[in-house]
């Protein structure tokens, strides 16, 4: 029904931006934003609707299963209930999934649009240092980091960031790189416009379809890198709850309480798919080269 | 070609000085630092750390103490365990092995299940497999490792008893069987992100092979369509996975460290986070360098068997 519609000429297009009308003809990407509006919804307006707070004991209700007793979730061993845990725990993964791809990004992009105008020296001892931070595994560095700091989820998120900033220097490098010599930059240097304004004003906003596409994908990344170190015990500590840590310590009762591990995971898998998807949708629809595949 | 090997040589060296660099400095200028483990505990007064600041040497500035860490690092003296006073290279050592079969099998794994992913949904692309292998992929790429290996746990270890849930043999047994029972599940665990990226990049090389001069004057010679899928295309399309296959090195390794974890696999990863645990900075910073040599070894001789054959490459 879709491509009726699109292939109707008389009609003027409801949206005019091109980008945006394909990224809505995009399925996955769709379903990917459903994914994370309904998570989003579930974890900010979730928690209303229960009877139980994250923080609220009941030793008599410990590894209630799910559905009994009005945890939907079922309890842990504390007795605590698993979906307030649970909504609590994303409000949280989440924010620090978008304050990674905020700082990130912001990093990234400055790196990519100095080397990427300046070129020569600078260029290359920017991307020297983005390959040397590539050559480690980032699990590793994000753990050595976070065993000799205090870990609150602001520290968790800037360590996330400086694992995870690579990938959009080299995108935006790349992207600068093309557009340098073109005439819209020889024009902004004629007017004697400074670097800085060159750089900023008129570079980077042309490469903005590329960073909004690696911004999406770092959002997956970061609540996927959270939940490894907080799995591992080093990210965000207990009480305060995130999707790893509640899935910290699930093994050792993965025989007589599996919804202990199953819950989380999913969480955590659904918002990273859903991201994920999106990701992919924006890259389509940014991409016109990408229209015949 | 010789030229060719000795620049890439020479970018690797300068990449390891900077990443030697940065790792040091992550550590060293860490709150805390490689004293955090004296000064938390209770009985320490100040003066008595500074003393063994200055006994370690750390009182000096940090540029002084990188070449000092340096030049040992070069002539093999990694430092000792602070658990146990072992070698810190001998530590590393007894663990290497374990962490690279794990990895080698998850490589052969998922190269040869992505690749066939790869290619069929290249050849059939836009059908009902190559969009359902997409939609897998994507997923596939979201699920947390050590998620994935709890539940494969959970199925095939508590609930169908078919595999071990853990460690790397059963105390008495030994037998290569006994070893290929534990290592399938967690080499299994471990390759799935990796099935997943080497489906999505081998049908964007095939793609772009299929598309090429060559293939057409193959076709149109009258040779048959499976000789010239096997010889010209997947021939083709797999030379730019071998520079693929080192740059997925460092996330193969991270994963590989949450692999070992969760299934007390005796690797590097394990001895990773127990030294995390220990406060043993010497064995951490060591982890973290072997690491990224690692790494580094990783993508040079991807990078040089592309070379070798692939003569356009030898020629810029």
């Amino acid at each position: 029904m879709s491509s009726l519609t699109a292939n109707t000429p008389a009609r003027r297009p409801f949206i005019k931006s091109r980008a945006l009308r394909r990224f809505l003809s995009h399925k996955l990407a769709l379903i990917g934003v459903i994914m994370v509006l309904t998570l989003t919804a579930a974890c900010f307006l979730g928690p209303f609707f229960l009877p139980y707070d994250e923080l609220h004991i009941d030793l008599m209700a410990r590894f209630a299963p799910p559905g009994s007793g009005g945890h939907i979730f079922g309890t842990d061993p504390l007795g605590r209930d698993i979906a307030a845990r649970l909504f609590h725990a994303g409000q949280i993964s989440m924010a620090v999934g978008f304050a990674v791809m905020i700082i990130a990004t912001t990093i990234g992009s400055v790196v990519g649009v100095v080397s990427g105008y300046y070129g020569g020296k600078v260029a290359a001892v920017l991307m020297r240092i983005v390959d040397a931070f590539l050559s480690f595994p980032s699990v590793f560095l994000l753990l050595a980091l976070a065993a000799f700091i205090q870990p609150g989820p602001v520290m968790i998120a800037l360590i996330i960031s400086a694992t995870s900033w690579m990938e959009v220097a080299r995108i935006v490098e790349a992207e600068v790189k093309s557009l340098r010599n073109q005439d819209f930059v020889q024009a902004a240097h004629m007017l004697g416009l400074s670097n800085r304004w060159i750089m900023f004003r008129e570079l980077l906003p042309n490469a903005i379809g590329p960073i909004i596409v690696a911004a999406t994908l770092t959002v997956a990344r970061a609540i996927l890198l959270e939940a490894y170190i907080s799995f591992l015990g080093y990210g965000i500590q207990p009480p305060l709850p995130s999707w790893g840590n509640m899935l910290n310590g699930a093994q050792q009762y993965l025989q007589s309480a599996p919804w202990l591990a199953i819950v989380p995971g999913l969480a955590i898998t659904i918002a990273v798919t859903g991201f994920n998807f999106i990701g992919d949708g924006l890259r389509d629809a940014f991409d016109s080269r990408a229209q015949g595949e | 070609m010789l030229r060719y090997i000795l620049s890439r040589l020479g970018q690797s060296l300068i990449l390891l000085v900077i990443v030697s660099f940065i790792g040091f400095a992550v550590l060293t200028l860490a709150p805390g630092g490689p004293l955090s483990q004296f000064a938390l505990s209770p009985g320490m007064t100040q003066e008595q750390i500074d003393k063994i600041a200055a006994q370690m040497g750390l009182d000096r500035p940090v540029v002084v103490q990188y070449f000092d860490w340096i030049t040992n690092l070069v002539v093999g003296d990694w430092g000792t365990s602070y658990r146990d006073g072992q070698s810190v290279l001998h530590v590393i050592g007894s663990h290497l092995f374990a962490t690279l079969l794990l990895m080698g099998t998850a490589t052969v794994i998922s190269v040869s299940l992505g690749s066939t992913i790869g290619i069929f949904s290249a050849l059939k692309r836009g059908s009902a497999f190559d969009y359902t292998m997409t939609v897998f992929a994507m997923v596939a790429l979201s699920i947390p490792t050590f998620w994935f290996g709890l539940i494969a746990i959970y199925f095939f270890s508590l609930n169908l008893g078919w595999l071990p849930a853990g460690n790397m043999y059963t105390v008495g047994d030994g037998s290569v069987l006994d070893y290929a029972s534990h290592l399938i599940m967690p080499a299994a665990v471990l390759a799935l992100v990796d099935v997943a990226i080497w489906s999505r990049y081998m049908r964007t090389s095939t793609l772009n092979v299929i598309n090429q001069d060559f293939v057409r004057t193959a076709k149109a010679k009258g040779l048959p369509r499976r000789r010239v899928v096997l010889k010209h295309i997947v021939g083709n399309s797999l030379v730019p996975m071998i520079t693929l296959a080192g740059l997925q090195l460092p996330m193969v390794l991270g994963g590989a460290l949450v692999t070992e974890t969760v299934f007390t696999w005796p690797g590097m990863g394990r001895l990773f986070l127990d030294s995390l645990g220990y406060s043993d900075y010497p064995v951490v910073m060591g982890l973290l360098m072997a690491s990224a040599i690692l790494v580094l070894v990783g993508n040079l001789a991807a990078d040089l068997i592309v070379a070798l054959i692939d003569p356009r490459i030898r020629l810029d």
